[in-house]
């Protein structure tokens, strides 16, 4: 049970890691990274069975700061959405040095 | 006057009381700028400038006291004060003063108040800033001559950079940006590697006497027994710290863009005092806490070497400028290089000369950079070419001119001499080629000095611009603040004893120092070579 | 090191000479009222605030300083007369007249002390600089040498002062030029009275400044200001020497004071490396001050000053001043006999040179600038042989002739201004061929000047003939027994390098005779070339003027007999030498290997015969080959063609210093060192390189930055994998 677990928590992961790195649309992104989170999730479940509740406490504080995250993350796209018409991300580079 | 001293504790509360008080005056300058911010530009620069000129009257006429109330013979730090800062680091806040301090915190002083009428009429926009910083700027060169703990020493180093930076930046000219960062970049490179030699002196220290200790009298002491540690590093972290700010040749290219950027208070203060910080931290720090890395042979004759490139190549380059500011700043450097050929040439007589130069540098070339910015302020030019014949039209600028100029030639009789003479008697003994080298520069410094007057005070009067400047010669106030400048010009040429008096005790001292350490270290080389 | 010889005890020191310090204070006393007095007119302190705007319109109100320089450059004018020139006229003659005074009652003094004066008086006045071991302080020291020169510097110092009131008094400046001159003469005095080589060293520096002042004294034209400047210059690299020489003396004796440098010399070696290198060094620096080759460039450019200041500084004083530390430094030369004869064939050899290019100028300042360079290389022969007394009286009987020359062509100047101002006409006043028949319009002047010019040509009994002929016996007397006839220079014999020095000499006086005769000829003989409207404004010029010619002529004819050669002499033969024995006396004995030089009756009478031929000859040759009435005026003049060119430029050495060594340093300086070095390869390769190389780094890490959140997740991933991979592979 735990070796499936930890095995659909590393396939959830690398989609979405796979997810983050190739697609352009922030959305898309944003998804893709809670699914990375609640891959993480999985494994800190899977993984309490072994070394008690410490990770599913941990699991509670990722969901808070997820959805913490979520919120702000999804107002910072509509901002940009509002201020460029796309939510592209190629045509975000603010950050460029 | 003695007695009068010692009846109010002078020597007890005067140092910290000089480092403090024209922080009050800075502080007092900001409060009256948020309140004055309603009235006009004219009327702030009025009431900023006078609060200024009275605060440096005040702090030069606290610091007279000085003259009398130090002990110059004595071994012991004079009017020394010691509070406790970082106890757990062992840093204290330790200043006080021997001859050689005592010289240049009174140079300082009296020079400031100078600067403040020199900035009288020439700054204009953010005047309340302009003279706090000023302010800020004076506290943070005294703590540099007062400081007897290295780590206070560097942060009145830092502290000192920062006004100056923004004085040039903000208040200078054309190419005030570049010449700010460069000024404040140089400075910052020697500074650096400076504290971590400082740290490095600091952590020898501890595990000496096993405790944290940054005082300048453990370091001395510890330099007695021999050289530490990394000495060489250490050495020259702080040499090159000073060098830059000397500056020594080649790390002398700020100064030139630096001198010519800044308003005339800042040339003005940063040709008197703060070149002569570097030459101070030779004379306080550099060697005496290193005496036999400074008098190893090679590094020696490296020291010689570049002081006496400088004073002959400062003066060739000088010889070239078609920028009165850029002259003088390159005849700074050939100045400059006169003290450094005194500091190593280490004879009483050549460190006596280089501290002679450092203060009649201080006030030659601080008269001239006001003159500069007397006919600046009346031509708004500094090229050469654009003067000529106003010895005719302003004939009391052209007595003031020429007087500083033959002082800064060093023509016996004024201040100028009195230095170079010292320095190059006092070298040839020990050095004798390099004073040799060294004196050919009396010929160029004629040459362009008398050349640059000449271009400015005589030739036709032929350009309209200064045809007009009849009936605008100097006014009273510039009058009145050359007047102080030129007497010490005629009195220090013609009676320099009360000064060499003064300084004559801490530099055969510190002859006597270096000279032992370097007589050790030779029996113990030719000891160890006999073995 | 100044207490060797204490005042007290001294016979002098109970005598007025106790106050010698007042007759410099007299001078500087005049210089700082006369500074003041030309300040208080010119000063008219500005607005308070430089920088406000100006109208044109006021910018001229009420002032009374006016340079107004007219565009030849003669130097006589009258731009109107400064509003202090009556105290001035008082005050800067006055404390000159007074300093001669007391320098009279002091000489009394001295005399009335008679032989008991062996030691020198030293009065010690306060501490100049003391500091370790060197000690100099402010001391005077009076002796028979220093007492010759003050007199000679106050007396002809106060004749000139008054000329100068006439010459000078419409000028603007006037009380700036009495300022410079007092403080010439403090500066002068101050040369010869200083007890030690730094206080001369002073003076020597002082009197370069003044002379400075004074030559570039109407700066309004270029020309005049870099005369100064090129006076100073030259003199810096002449200073440069006397500072090596004192930092030698320091370095080995320990002391700087004549007494010091007298006792420390018995120690060193006699013809050694050491003592004849401080030699060379004190002669390069009197070969700056007297104008000797190859510094004596700036001499005949000097002549852009006054009149009065040429007769002063540029003749009777300052450019002596070489002979006279020579003269001083007796002790050490006569122990360097290599030094010696350098300094004696390079006087020779200006003697000669510089009488080449007197025989072609067409200025009359400038015939006797180059007379002046001349005859001071016979000073330096004189003293170079060891004859130093002989130098010293060639250098009295010169100030006495050559003061009165240029004062005699200052009132042929300004007679010739008043002349040209009255017509308005605008031709240069000092060219000679624009002179011509003077004689008829200025007797007194034209007569004066002529004795000057028998005594510089060496006719008896004037004084010129007396000391050149001391001069060129002393010469040949040593190529016989003699140190320096022992030594040999460059590998060549003394003996044959004293006898070429003679030989110099004699060619020298021969042209001398001619230019002077030439001179003469030009300007007063012969038909007036002023033109018919200037010729009824040429007179002789007011009494406050000739009354000093005068003087000096009486002077000139006279002066020789103060040190009349014993052939002649009998009782009164050779005061001066006796004179100043106590001085120079030991050095002229170790030269004439402790005997005094004797030359037979016969051969001395044969050295007078020869000299006097040959100044008669050329006189003689001048009179009758060069003929003033073939002469037209400047404005008609052809230029000249080959060698008379060339001499008239001066051999072109002003073209090839500047060639050589002004453009060079100058190009050096500002391409190589400034352009190249400075701002190319340290500010541009090192400071902004480095700022360069901070920048470009900066810009190659900011490409990392694309803004892409997409290529930093990429990295972000593939630093995970990395730092996994290390750990799994570690």
């Amino acid at each position: 049970m735990l070796a499936e677990s930890l095995a659909l928590s590393a396939v959830l992961f690398t989609i979405g890691v796979v997810g983050v790195l190739t697609r352009r649309n922030a959305i898309i992104l944003f998804m893709c990274v809670e699914l990375m989170l609640n891959a993480v999730n999985l494994s800190f479940v899977a993984l309490s069975t072994l070394y008690g509740a410490t990770g599913q406490v941990f699991v509670i504080f990722v969901m808070t700061v997820a959805a913490a995250e979520a919120a702000v993350g999804l107002a910072i796209i509509i901002a940009i959405f509002r201020h460029r018409q796309t939510v592209h991300l190629d045509d975000i580079n603010l950050l460029k040095g | 006057m003695h007695a009068f001293l010692d009846g109010i504790g002078y020597n007890g509360w005067i140092l910290p009381v000089l480092l403090l008080f024209p922080l009050l005056g800075a502080l007092v300058l900001v409060a009256d700028a948020r309140r004055f911010s309603t009235g006009t530009a004219v009327e702030a620069m009025g009431r900023s400038r006078s609060i200024a000129l009275w605060v440096c009257l005040a702090e030069a006429l606290l610091s007279l006291g000085l003259w009398w109330s130090v002990d110059v013979s004595s071994a012991a730090w004079q009017a020394a004060v010691t509070l406790p800062w970082i106890p757990q680091w062992g840093v204290r806040f330790a200043v006080g003063l021997d001859g050689i301090a005592l010289m240049l915190v009174l140079l300082t002083t009296c020079l400031m108040p100078l600067a403040v009428l020199g900035s009288w009429t020439s700054i204009r926009e953010r005047t309340h800033s302009f003279y706090a910083l000023l302010l800020v700027l004076t506290t943070g060169m005294l703590g540099v001559f007062m400081a007897l703990d290295l780590v206070l020493f560097y942060v009145m180093w830092e502290v000192m950079l920062i006004p100056m930076y923004l004085i040039i930046g903000i208040w200078g000219g054309q190419r005030r940006l570049y010449a700010s960062v460069k000024f404040f970049l140089y400075t910052m490179v020697g500074s650096l590697l400076m504290l971590v030699a400082i740290i490095w002196i600091g952590m020898v220290v501890r595990r000496v006497t096993g405790a944290p200790d940054f005082s300048y009298d453990t370091a001395l002491q510890l330099a007695r027994l021999g050289p530490i540690p990394g000495a060489f590093w250490a050495f020259l972290a702080f040499a090159l710290a000073f060098a830059v700010k000397v500056p020594m040749w080649p790390f002398h290219t700020w100064l030139p863009d630096a001198h010519v950027e800044a308003p005339t208070a800042g040339s003005v203060i940063l040709a008197a005092i703060m070149l002569k910080m570097g030459t101070f931290g030779f004379v306080r720090f550099a060697v005496p806490l290193f005496p036999e890395i400074a008098m190893a042979p090679a590094v020696r004759s490296v020291f010689l070497a570049l002081a006496v490139i400088g004073i002959v190549y400062g003066a060739l380059v000088a010889l070239v400028q078609p920028d009165f500011k850029k002259l003088v700043a390159y005849s700074s450097v050939s100045h400059l290089g006169f003290v450094m050929l005194g500091i190593f040439a280490m004879t009483v007589e050549a460190m006596q000369g280089a501290l002679m130069v450092t203060i009649s540098h201080g006030i030659s070339t601080g008269a001239l950079f006001l003159l500069i910015g007397m006919i600046y302020e009346r031509r708004h030019t500094r090229l050469l070419a654009d003067y000529g014949g106003l010895a005719s039209v302003m004939p009391l600028f052209a007595v003031a001119l020429t007087i500083v100029a033959l002082s800064s030639i060093g023509v016996p009789g004024t201040n100028g001499f009195v230095g170079e003479f010292l320095v190059l008697i006092g070298s040839f003994p020990t050095q004798p080629w390099y004073a040799v080298v060294a004196a050919t520069s009396v010929i160029i410094a004629a040459a362009y000095l008398l050349w640059a007057v000449q271009r400015i005070l005589y030739n036709p009067l032929t350009n309209p611009e200064n045809q007009a400047l009849r009936g605008r010669d100097l006014n009273w106030r510039e009058l009145g603040l050359l007047a102080p400048l030129l007497l010490a010009i005629v009195w220090l040429g013609v009676y320099p004893k009360p000064v060499l008096q003064k300084t004559e005790a801490a530099a055969s001292r510190l002859v006597q120092q270096v000279e032992s350490a370097r007589m050790s270290q030779q029996r113990a080389q030719t000891g160890g070579g006999a073995r | 090191m100044h207490t060797d010889l204490s005042a007290s005890g001294h016979p002098l020191s109970d005598t007025v000479a106790a106050l010698a310090w007042l007759i410099l204070l007299l001078p500087l006393l005049g210089f700082v009222a006369n500074g003041l007095l030309s300040l208080t007119a010119a000063a008219h302190p500005g607005p308070a605030d430089p920088s406000a705007d100006h109208g044109h319109g006021d910018a001229s109100h009420g002032h009374a300083h006016t340079i107004g320089h007219a565009a030849d450059h003669d130097d006589a004018h009258h731009a109107g007369r400064h509003p202090a020139a009556k105290w001035v006229s008082l005050i800067g003659p006055g404390v000159l007249a007074v300093a001669f005074g007391f320098a009279l009652v002091t000489f009394l003094a001295m005399r009335g002390a008679g032989e008991a004066i062996h030691a020198p008086y030293v009065l010690t006045l306060f501490d100049w600089i003391p500091t370790g071991a060197l000690q100099i302080p402010v001391a005077l020291q009076l002796d028979q040498l220093s007492m010759v020169m003050v007199l000679i510097i106050t007396g002809i110092g106060t004749l000139i002062h008054l000329f100068s009131v006439g010459y000078m008094q419409d000028d603007p400046g006037y009380p700036r030029y009495f300022a410079y001159l007092n403080l010439f003469v403090f500066f002068m005095l101050l040369l010869v009275l200083g007890a030690s080589y730094p206080l001369m060293f002073i003076g020597w520096e002082g009197v370069g400044l003044c002379s400075y002042l004074l030559i570039g004294f109407w700066f309004s034209e270029e020309a005049n200001a870099n005369a100064g400047k090129k006076a100073f210059i030259v003199n810096r690299i002449g200073d440069f020497g006397f500072l090596v020489a004192m930092f030698l003396l320091f370095a080995n004796l320990g002391s700087l004071s004549y007494t010091g440098v007298a006792a420390g010399a018995a120690g060193l070696e006699m013809g050694g490396a050491l003592v004849t290198t401080i030699c060379l060094f004190l002669f390069l620096g009197a070969t700056g001050k007297s104008a000797q080759i190859p510094l004596y460039v700036w001499l005949p450019d000097a002549m852009a000053g006054p009149t009065p200041v040429s007769a002063l500084i540029h003749a009777a004083t300052m450019v002596t001043a070489g002979v006279y530390m020579i003269a001083r430094s007796a002790t050490l030369f006569s122990l360097a006999p290599a030094a010696q004869l350098t300094v004696a064939v390079v006087g020779a050899l200006t003697a000669v040179f510089a009488a080449t290019i007197g025989l072609k100028q067409w200025d009359i300042k400038k015939v006797l600038a180059y007379s002046t360079v001349s005859q001071l290389g016979y000073m330096f022969v004189g003293v170079g042989v060891g004859a130093y007394t002989a130098g010293v009286f060639h250098l009295m009987t010169h100030a006495f002739f050559k003061a009165l020359l240029f004062l005699g062509s200052g009132s042929v100047i300004y007679a010739m201004h008043q002349a040209y101002h009255a017509t308005h006409a605008h031709a240069d006043a000092q060219d000679m061929r624009n002179m011509g028949g003077l004689r008829r319009y200025m007797p007194i002047t034209s007569s004066l000047m002529w004795i000057a010019t028998l005594a510089i040509a060496g006719i008896p009994p004037f004084s010129g003939f007396f000391s050149k002929d001391e001069i060129l016996a002393a010469v040949f007397a040593r190529t016989h027994h003699s140190t320096l006839a022992e030594a040999t220079w460059l590998g060549i014999p003394g003996s044959v390098v004293l006898y070429g020095v003679y030989a110099l000499g004699l060619a020298a006086a021969l042209m001398t005779a001619v230019y002077m005769t030439r001179m003469m000829l030009y300007t007063f003989h012969g038909p007036n070339r002023t033109g018919p409207a200037e010729q009824g404004h040429l007179r002789e010029a007011p009494w406050i003027m000739t009354g000093p010619l005068v003087v000096l002529g009486v002077l000139s004819a006279v002066g020789g007999f103060l040190n009349l050669p014993a052939l002649f002499g009998g009782g009164m033969s050779e005061i001066l030498h006796h004179w100043l024995e106590p001085v120079v006396g030991e050095g002229t004995l170790r030269v004439t290997l402790g005997e005094a030089a004797h030359l037979s009756h016969a051969t001395e009478y044969a050295l007078i015969g020869t000299a006097v031929a040959i100044a008669v000859i050329g006189i003689a040759v001048a009179w009758t080959r060069l003929k003033p009435a073939a002469l037209v005026p400047v404005s008609e003049s052809p230029a000249e063609q080959g060698l008379a060119r060339t001499l008239l430029n001066k051999w072109y050495v002003d073209e090839a210093y500047d060639r050589v060594v002004v453009q060079p340093t100058l190009g050096v300086s500002r391409t190589v060192l400034w352009k190249g070095l400075d701002t190319g390869i340290i500010d541009g390769l090192f400071v902004n390189g480095a700022g360069f190389l901070a920048r470009g780094l900066g810009w190659l890490g900011s490409q990392l930055q694309t803004g892409r959140v997409g290529t930093y997740a990429w990295v972000l991933v593939l630093g995970a994998v990395a730092v996994l991979a290390g750990f799994s592979f570690r």
